[in-house]
């Protein structure tokens, strides 16, 4: 009896944690610099649209990994990876005062960014950052990577993990 | 007399917090400076707000803050060790690492995944955070098919998805880094707020070099990063049995007291016991004869 009380009790916490999730999960901010709406919920899906850093989406039901956005009139698919339910602010100021309380503020620029790199190179001249920018800049596309996977026999599935 | 004692009382705390009781010591130590008339109750909010926002150490850690820190890493790497220039070597590794990472938890980070080899014979490969790899010459000659090459690179990007290189970084650095922070929120940095926390960004990147360089991660981190190798392998399409093929070929060529994976990474034999088990009686894809050519082509080279 005592057990099934406390199940009752769990439950309805459960229940109501989930409802309160779902009602401030909706918003959802783009956390890499670049991300890219697909429309279909993989990376093999055609890109519709690009969002950047700090812009927020409108989240809809998830499928696996992938959230089904809609931003500035445009739906698609997104990976959860990409997006955070942090608020990213791009300015201090843009609501700063309201989200910092809540612990779920980011201030974009803020902290370790480039700044913060220049002063480091000033530093430290003896350290090259020139194979890091060529790195950065190699980037193979989807439809390569697709290829790659099907010449090579490899059949795909993708990540899992929100 | 307050005025110089109460800032340095405060820092003090501060440096003296554990990242759980952090905000608590912010707050009683704004609240000596607030009635001290060191800094205005507006000063004291953001900080108190911003100290909140790193109580949780290396998750306070913005993909952004993070790409900047992996940058610097991964160039003060290469500043040892200077890269391999063979473009199509280059692009072979990063066909195969940014496909592998579409088959991670975490295929987005905020500047993406890329790789790059460098030119020693040291047998080597390093995660920067956010998601630059490096993997020496001598790594990838104990690669003897593609499926060996795909589970050193799925190894390191596993480091990445669960922010090994991040959390090397000492909690005291954070809290000095909170500290620079919220004395100057909503606002630009000084000259020499930008010089502290340049500082802190200095020794951050010294303890996860140190870390992945000197001392390695700990057996709990190599072994999650082959279970996370094994997942994104079999998402992938490809026999993680090439990890114990790549492993098995290292431990013939790792020299005893090596600055290399000798030094960093437990024995390779260990690890191969441990990966089979993770396995288990998964079923081995089929080979491909086209895989088989195009790593042959490719890395003659190496």
């Amino acid at each position: 009896m005592q057990g099934n009380k406390l199940l009752w009790v769990v439950s309805g916490l459960l229940v109501s944690a989930a409802v309160a999730f779902g009602a401030t999960a909706t918003i959802m901010s783009v956390q890499v610099r670049k991300a890219e709406i697909r429309d279909t919920p993989s990376f093999l899906g055609k890109v519709t649209s690009g969002l950047a850093y700090g812009d927020k989406v409108t989240v809809g039901q998830p499928q696996g990994a992938w959230m089904r956005v809609t931003a500035a009139g445009q739906s698609g698919w997104i990976h959860s990876s990409a997006l955070t339910t942090k608020n990213i602010v791009m300015k201090a100021g843009d609501g700063a005062q309201t989200s910092a309380s809540s612990g779920e503020m980011a201030l974009a620029g803020k902290g370790f960014n480039s700044d913060v790199e220049s002063k480091f190179k000033a530093n430290h001249k003896d350290i090259d950052f020139a194979p890091v920018d060529r790195m950065e800049k190699i980037k193979i596309s989807t439809s390569a990577l697709q290829k790659f996977a099907v010449t090579g026999g490899l059949k795909m599935s993708e990540g899992g993990a929100p | 007399m307050n005025k110089i004692l109460t800032p340095l009382l405060l820092c003090a705390c501060l440096m003296i917090a554990g990242c759980g009781t952090l905000s608590k010591v912010t707050e009683l130590g704004t609240a000596a400076a607030v009635a001290a008339g060191a800094i205005s109750t507006d000063q004291a909010q953001s900080i108190n707000k911003s100290a909140q926002a790193v109580g949780k150490v290396f998750e306070s850690i913005t993909p952004e803050q993070e790409y900047y820190i992996g940058r610097t890493v991964a160039a003060t790497i290469l500043s040892q060790n200077k890269p391999f220039d063979n473009q199509a070597t280059t692009e072979y590794l990063n066909t195969i690492g940014q496909y592998l990472a579409l088959c991670s938890d975490r295929p987005e980070t905020f500047g993406g995944y890329h790789f790059l080899i460098m030119d020693t014979d040291e047998i080597n490969a390093f995660a920067a955070p956010g998601g630059l790899i490096l993997v020496s010459r001598g790594m990838l000659k104990c690669c003897r098919t593609e499926e060996a090459v795909a589970a050193v690179l799925a190894h390191e990007i596993a480091h990445v998805v669960n922010n090994h290189g991040l959390q090397a970084i000492s909690k005291s650095r954070l809290t000095s880094a909170a500290t620079v922070l919220a004395t100057e929120s909503a606002k630009n940095l000084g000259g020499k707020e930008l010089a502290e926390l340049t500082k802190t960004f200095e020794d951050s990147i010294s303890d996860i070099t140190a870390t992945m360089v000197n001392n390695g991660y700990s057996r709990q981190f190599e072994t999650q990063a082959d279970k996370g190798a094994v997942a994104i392998l079999q998402r992938g399409g490809y026999d993680p049995r090439g990890l114990i093929a790549m492993l098995t070929e290292m431990s013939q060529h790792l020299k005893p007291g090596g600055k290399d994976f000798a030094k960093t990474h437990p024995d390779p034999k260990v690890r191969i016991s441990d990966v089979q088990q993770m396995i288990g009686t998964a079923p081995a894809p089929a080979p491909a004869p086209a895989r088989s050519q195009r790593f042959a082509s490719v890395m003659k080279g190496v």
